[in-house]
């Protein structure tokens, strides 16, 4: 199946409109933690380096995901600093191991479960403030410094894909900000994609021998997962909901 | 017809009272919020499930009863009826005290309810919530300048009549954009209606009904006004067929979704099987919220009985809370269906049944809305000609 083009998104004059805001204010987008340490807010330099011809998704093979392994969430975690405080109610999950046995057949199955970077996100869609936005190369966001903690995306996103941050936090991460009372979920990893690298929970997944994840350009005809996407069959979760995710799954 | 006079309220000692108790709760409901602000949600009872709690059940109760109470001040001004019209101005300013209560608990429950500047400035066009923003600031200024018009000398009826209009045309608006912030939920099966915006405006007009007949009663009782039985019970007889009305959509709203195999789920699970949420539904919004008040009002009496038609509010207004609390918390009870054909599994709840306990810090929050609501309304009452001396002969 051939996944549309994202970069047709760039004709959205909103999202020229903040990318150029958040060009020319970009100094600005910072916030001073102690002295010496600043936080990027996503939007500033992360959004001015998004390229508007590329579309970043990942294909996991749920056939090559062991049920026991926890490799990506591990990773995951330690790369952007989430963590399990011990209440699994409140605590943030960026990604997690989802276990699923089928009703009719028992066929049993494991997948790694994150934000879907949706072509049509309806967490964009239902924010008030513009704080959840979609960088120009597909990748899914929420501005930290827009988000007001009214949680509607997360009433609206299908995956279950977002954290609402329930507690004040210590130690974060430079390159991954967080913040009490406001929404957070996986960034695939884009301060490593921005430099050229590939998620953690994928290099994580590679180094297990698994395999089961793929990283890069859905635009790129000739990109690894663009190839493997053409050859083998696929599927967006909820796809009846026409949301063009840009995480797909085979095997499924 | 006489002229009506209106006149304010008096401050006695029992005015005092009240409002030294509703200012109490106000204040504790301050402390909640600093409470929470200080140490996160994590003290609250919502989590990562149940992301919308206790605070947006009294939230949107309010907002949606804000644009009900303004009925009766509609009733007079947009469909002419000369009986209602003494009791306008306190309907348009009740109604937008309650706004003022909802959006208090709303915004004060926020992750950040610092950056409300950012929601005030930066709108999200394609956001029902942004809209919502823009319909709960208008209906201020649109309820404001009809509750001017109605108190200015020498305005024509031409003015207040196109006022009320515009008003009542606002309250519409307001109310669908309220439901539709659930309606439009496509994902999640417990919401995704379209009647959700029809289903939404009926009851804020049950529910906004209900609260202006105790709020008018009371404020007659306090000021040991005259208010006529008969006005009572006309405005119970429009309260039960409201009442009714909430009923009838309801019982589409699931009729409709019964009859679809993709959302039999959530439906047995709300209706059948959901425990404590299928008692709330079936007791406290159909019986308590529905059945008993209906025959309350209903029921053959020799003359106007308004002890009846004030329990039978009072009952309302607690199905109502009921019904919000079975739709917005029992909407994400149950689980997102991400996985159609799959037992699932995970450490993040997948495919199970949510639960949730409201903390106290919740609810002080909601009752400071009410509070807030009541406060406002008070003081309006007492600062302007807002209550006739009379509603015994209108």
């Amino acid at each position: 199946m051939k996944l549309p083009a994202l970069n047709t998104a760039i004709k959205d004059l909103s999202e020229v409109d903040r990318r150029e805001f958040f060009k020319a204010g970009g100094a600005v987008a910072t916030v001073a933690l102690t002295s010496g340490v600043t936080l990027m807010a996503f939007g500033g330099e992360a959004s001015a380096k998004a390229d508007a011809g590329k579309r970043w998704g990942l294909l996991i093979d749920v056939n090559k995901c062991k049920s026991d392994c926890n490799a990506c969430v591990t990773a995951c975690s330690d790369e952007n600093g989430w963590e399990d405080t011990g209440n699994p109610e409140t605590d943030a999950q960026w990604i997690r191991k989802v276990d699923l046995t089928h009703k009719q057949t028992g066929r049993e199955v494991s997948l790694p479960m994150m934000c879907q970077h949706c072509e049509d996100a309806p967490c964009i869609d239902v924010c008030p403030t513009g704080a959840s936005f979609k960088r120009a190369d597909g990748i899914v966001l929420v501005d930290k410094h827009a988000c007001i903690g009214c949680r509607y995306c997360m009433m609206a996103c299908p995956f279950k894909a977002r954290s609402f941050v329930h507690e004040p936090i210590e130690n974060q991460k430079t390159h991954a900000p967080r913040g009490n009372g406001t929404v957070e979920s996986c960034t695939l990893c884009v301060h490593r994609v921005d430099k050229g690298g590939q998620p953690a929970c994928v290099e994580a997944c590679g180094k297990t021998g698994n395999g089961a994840m793929m990283f890069g350009d859905l635009n790129d005809p000739a990109s690894e997962i663009a190839v493997a996407l053409k050859q083998y069959s696929s599927i967006g979760l909820r796809d009846d909901l026409r949301l063009n995710p840009g995480v797909r799954y085979n095997n499924l | 017809m006489e002229r009506t006079v209106y006149r304010e309220m008096a401050l006695t000692p029992m005015v005092w009272v009240l409002a030294i108790i509703l200012g109490g709760i106000i204040g504790a409901a301050g402390l909640a919020v600093l409470y929470v602000e200080h140490n996160g949600h994590i003290v609250t009872g919502m989590n990562n499930q149940i992301v919308w709690g206790l605070p947006h059940v009294f939230a949107i109760f309010l907002i949606v009863a804000a644009s009900g109470a303004l009925n009766v001040a509609s009733i007079a001004s947009v469909f002419g009826k000369t009986a209602y019209k003494p009791m306008a101005r306190l309907s348009a300013l009740l109604a937008m005290a309650l706004l003022a209560g909802g959006l208090g608990v709303l915004v004060l429950d926020l992750g950040r309810p610092d950056r409300l500047i950012v929601a005030m400035t930066t709108y999200n066009f394609k956001s029902i919530f942004a809209w919502n923003v823009i319909l709960y600031n208008g209906f201020f200024v649109v309820v404001g300048a009809y509750l001017f018009v109605q108190m200015s000398r020498g305005m024509s009826a031409k003015t207040i009549r196109a006022m009320g209009t515009a008003a009542f045309i606002w309250r519409l608006a307001l109310t669908t954009g309220t439901g539709s912030i659930f309606g439009w939920l496509v994902a999640r099966p417990g919401y995704d209606a379209a009647i959700m915006a029809p289903l939404f405006i009926i009851m804020s007009f049950s529910f906004g009904l209900a609260f202006f007949l105790l709020v008018l009663t009371s404020m007659y009782r306090l000021t040991k006004r005259n208010l006529d039985p008969m006005l009572i019970k006309r405005m119970g007889n429009l309260l039960g067929v409201f009442a009714g009305a909430v009923l009838y959509f309801t019982a589409v709203r699931h009729l409709t979704n019964l009859y679809a195999a993709e959302h039999g789920d959530v439906e047995r699970f709300l209706l059948f099987g959901g425990g404590g949420i299928t008692t709330l539904f079936w007791v406290g919004q159909v019986l308590i919220g529905g059945v008993i008040p209906i025959a309350l009002l209903f029921r053959p009496t020799d003359g106007p009985n308004v002890g009846s038609v004030l329990l039978a509010s009072v009952l309302i207004i607690l199905g109502g809370l009921v019904q919000l609390y079975v739709i917005i918390i029992g909407g994400q009870m149950f689980p997102l269906e991400i996985f159609p054909a799959y037992e699932v599994t995970s450490s993040f709840y997948d495919g199970a049944v949510n639960s949730y306990t409201p903390s106290a810090l919740e609810l002080i929050l909601g009752m400071g809305g009410v509070a807030l609501t009541l406060i406002i309304a008070g003081l309006g009452v007492v600062a302007l000609r807002i209550l006739p001396e009379n509603l015994s002969d209108s």
